[in-house]
């Protein structure tokens, strides 16, 4: 156990560690140019066109911080993180699994049923207080899913959508630590909901920390051990820019419902 | 006597009924190959495979000394991946397509029936994909295919030494997809010289005859099916994301996965293969701006970034982006490809290097080994009208011809899987 213990230390400390050197290892993104050779045959000015819109241009001021913060994600991931997760999946049987998921899934319909009615989507609200309280009772605190298979689908909101609703545009872009592509709005969205979470969501009606601390844990693992995505698997040396596109278009699509 | 024609007559008929149901009729889902190519198979169509197999990562080294540039840091080591079962087995090579990795949908589909069906299973990325070229190309410029199958072969053997202490084989297999399956028939071409697997059998699935003609089909999928051409992308990428944000608003039980573009398919159906054809262009586009520039950043050729420029691990590289998104495969060829093999050996044309990057360079070897056989598609779109009776020809009875499935759309629909499995299994020689 102790041995285990101070396995987690030194990989914490060690993620700390990379964090400090990416962060400080100067935060400029222009290439340097180490001997003028000339220019190389495609440059911008023969193959592009002036006046062009490029789908991959999303307003991105921190650039610098966000590249550091998108490899110290995948440090993170690799050291901390994903083998947390492979532990988890290697003692639950996969059936556990998606209980556990379910009940995470039905103690965050809290946001979802604020941010419903923040955008004044009653059936909505409606659908999703039905569900809580289908799923709480029949589906034994939230272990199972009744509701979905009663035509009661999840509807799922958040903090950044509903400001999204009202108009409120993406503002820089940003990767967040751990948390990942995100962007001002969003990260509002995301502060916003985790204090209304815990203020006056399900963590204030247990009113005990120790609960409160093990849920965070358990539904950061369920979330990761969800989540596919995977930081530099696709090869692309365009990862980062292509991710900032598909992340911004993802929440375009999902602000329109 | 009327009766009894009359009789004879229905006879007859029923005969005709029952031959034609008795006929096989191939049944995937999509005539139009562009939406086959795009859509694949519906997870509905799929061959019945396990949901997981025991699949194990590892990496290979092949150049511990070769200097990697800063903005390539995460590529330095060849990822693949290995599957085994505990007793003795055939194991199975499989190569990735154009830019595609070791864990592109398709292998995993080629990973799962192998599996099932008793293989060890090796899965390789495509040479043309950036951790290949980076960790295991030897020129750093790929698409050359004599020299990127040699580079594959080198890799299976470094596997091979790594893996022979944990599995018993009994048998060495090959197969490949799209470009996988072109290298795979030059790989096996070097195996009976070098003699290292002695590959008992090579299925090639869906592969190109000559690849400067496929990649020229693939171009011109971009250029000409974007209204207004490339530089309107962006228009083009904002009506898909509208039609797919549609799909999801009223969609009650659409989420973000895989299915996702077969939802919005089935919701509202396009009038024309203009969007699929632009897709295809897009998704060959980026594979082939991601190979460009890796292989100019790794080699120094000059081709979009300037030779004296050292990119680091977080430099920005979206204006070199930019640029290589709008170079067609045939621009690398002509920029990057051709010049860099000419200065090798400075009598060689241009249509030299189209020549030994086809079918047809080894094509009296392909003719007479009994060890190949050939799964592709009457309609596979990165054939040109006749290359589909030359692979007829060439392959004879080894071929099998399914009517549609555009490229590689059809390869976990049940009829393709079990005829690319039945082709290792049939225990006889062709």
């Amino acid at each position: 156990m102790t041995t285990h213990k101070n396995k987690v230390l030194r990989t914490t400390l060690l993620a700390m560690a990379m964090m400090a050197l990416l962060f400080t290892s100067g935060c400029s993104i222009t290439p340097q140019q180490t001997v003028d050779l000339g220019p190389p045959l495609h440059t911008a000015e023969n193959t592009l066109e002036e006046g062009t819109v490029y789908a991959s241009d999303i307003y991105d001021p921190l650039e610098g911080f966000n590249r550091r913060a998108y490899t110290f994600n995948y440090y993170f991931d690799k050291f901390l993180f994903l083998p947390i997760v492979k532990g988890y999946e290697f003692i639950m049987p996969d059936y556990a699994e998606d209980r556990v998921s379910s009940f995470v899934d039905n103690v965050f319909e809290f946001n979802n049923f604020t941010n419903n009615l923040l955008q004044l989507k009653f059936k909505q609200t409606g659908v999703t207080l039905a569900r809580f309280v289908v799923n709480t009772t029949i589906g034994v605190a939230g272990l199972w899913d009744p509701a979905t298979h009663w035509g009661m689908e999840r509807q799922s909101e958040d903090f950044g959508q509903t400001l999204g609703h009202y108009g409120v545009g993406n503002g820089p872009y940003l990767v967040l630590p751990i948390f990942g592509p995100s962007n001002l709005r969003d990260t509002t969205g995301l502060i916003t909901d985790t204090v209304a979470f815990s203020v006056a969501g399900p963590p204030a009606w247990v009113d005990d920390d120790a609960t409160t601390m093990v849920f965070t844990g358990v539904s950061a693992v369920d979330g990761r051990h969800r989540q596919a995505f995977r930081y530099y698997r696709s090869g692309s040396p365009f990862e980062y820019g292509m991710m900032r596109m598909l992340y911004t278009s993802k929440r375009e699509i999902e602000i329109a419902k | 006597m009327m009766k009894r024609l009359n009789r004879l007559l229905g006879v007859c008929i029923c005969i005709l009924m029952l031959s034609g149901t008795l006929a096989h009729s191939y049944d995937y889902p999509f005539a139009d190959r562009y939406v086959a190519t795009v859509l694949g198979t519906p997870a509905e169509y799929v061959y019945d495979l396990p949901k997981e197999v025991p699949l194990k990562f590892d990496t290979v080294k092949m150049f511990p000394e070769r200097k990697i540039p800063g903005i390539l840091w995460n590529l330095d080591e060849l990822r693949y991946s290995y599957l085994r079962h505990k007793g003795p087995a055939p194991l199975i090579f499989l190569v990735a397509g154009t830019g595609a990795s070791f864990q592109s949908a398709k292998m995993k589909v080629m990973q799962k029936a192998f599996y099932q069906a008793g293989y060890h299973v090796v899965s390789l990325s495509s040479p043309t994909h950036p951790n290949f070229i980076v960790a295991a190309s030897t020129s750093g410029v790929p698409g050359h295919l004599e020299e990127d199958s040699s580079d594959l072969y080198q890799v299976m053997q470094s596997i091979w030494e790594k893996l022979q202490k944990k599995v018993e084989v009994t048998d060495f297999f090959l197969t490949g997809y799209s470009l996988g399956a072109a290298q795979s028939a030059f790989i096996a071409k070097l195996d009976e010289e070098v003699k290292v697997f002695n590959f008992r059998k090579v299925l090639l699935i869906n592969p190109p005859v000559s690849l400067y003609n496929s990649v020229q089909v693939l171009d011109k999928m971009l250029e000409e099916n974007i209204p207004g051409g490339v530089n309107n992308f962006n228009a083009f990428y904002k009506r898909l994301i509208n039609a797919l944000t549609e799909t999801y608003a009223h969609g009650d039980n659409v989420e973000f996965n895989d299915q996702f573009l077969y939802q919005a398919f089935k919701y509202r159906k396009p009038t024309s293969d203009e969007p699929f054809a632009a897709l295809i262009g897009s998704d060959f586009r980026i594979s082939s701006a991601n190979m460009a520039f890796v292989s100019d950043v790794l080699t120094k050729a000059g081709y979009v970034v300037p030779k004296g420029v050292d990119l680091r691990r977080h430099d920005s590289t979206e204006e070199y982006a930019r640029v290589v998104t709008r170079l067609s495969f045939t621009d690398y060829f002509k920029g990057l490809f051709l010049p860099y093999f000419q200065a090798q050996n400075p009598n060689l044309t241009e249509r030299d290097l189209v020549e030994m990057t086809s079918l047809q360079y080894i094509e009296d070897y392909l003719r007479t080994s009994p060890k190949f056989g050939l799964i592709t598609n009457e309609d596979d779109l990165i054939l040109l009208p006749g290359e589909v009776d030359y692979l007829r020809r060439l392959f004879g009875s080894r071929a099998t011809i399914f009517p549609s499935g555009g490229h590689c759309g059809n390869m976990a629909y049940p009829d393709n899987v079990m005829a690319m499995v039945g082709f290792f299994q049939s225990s006889n020689q062709n």
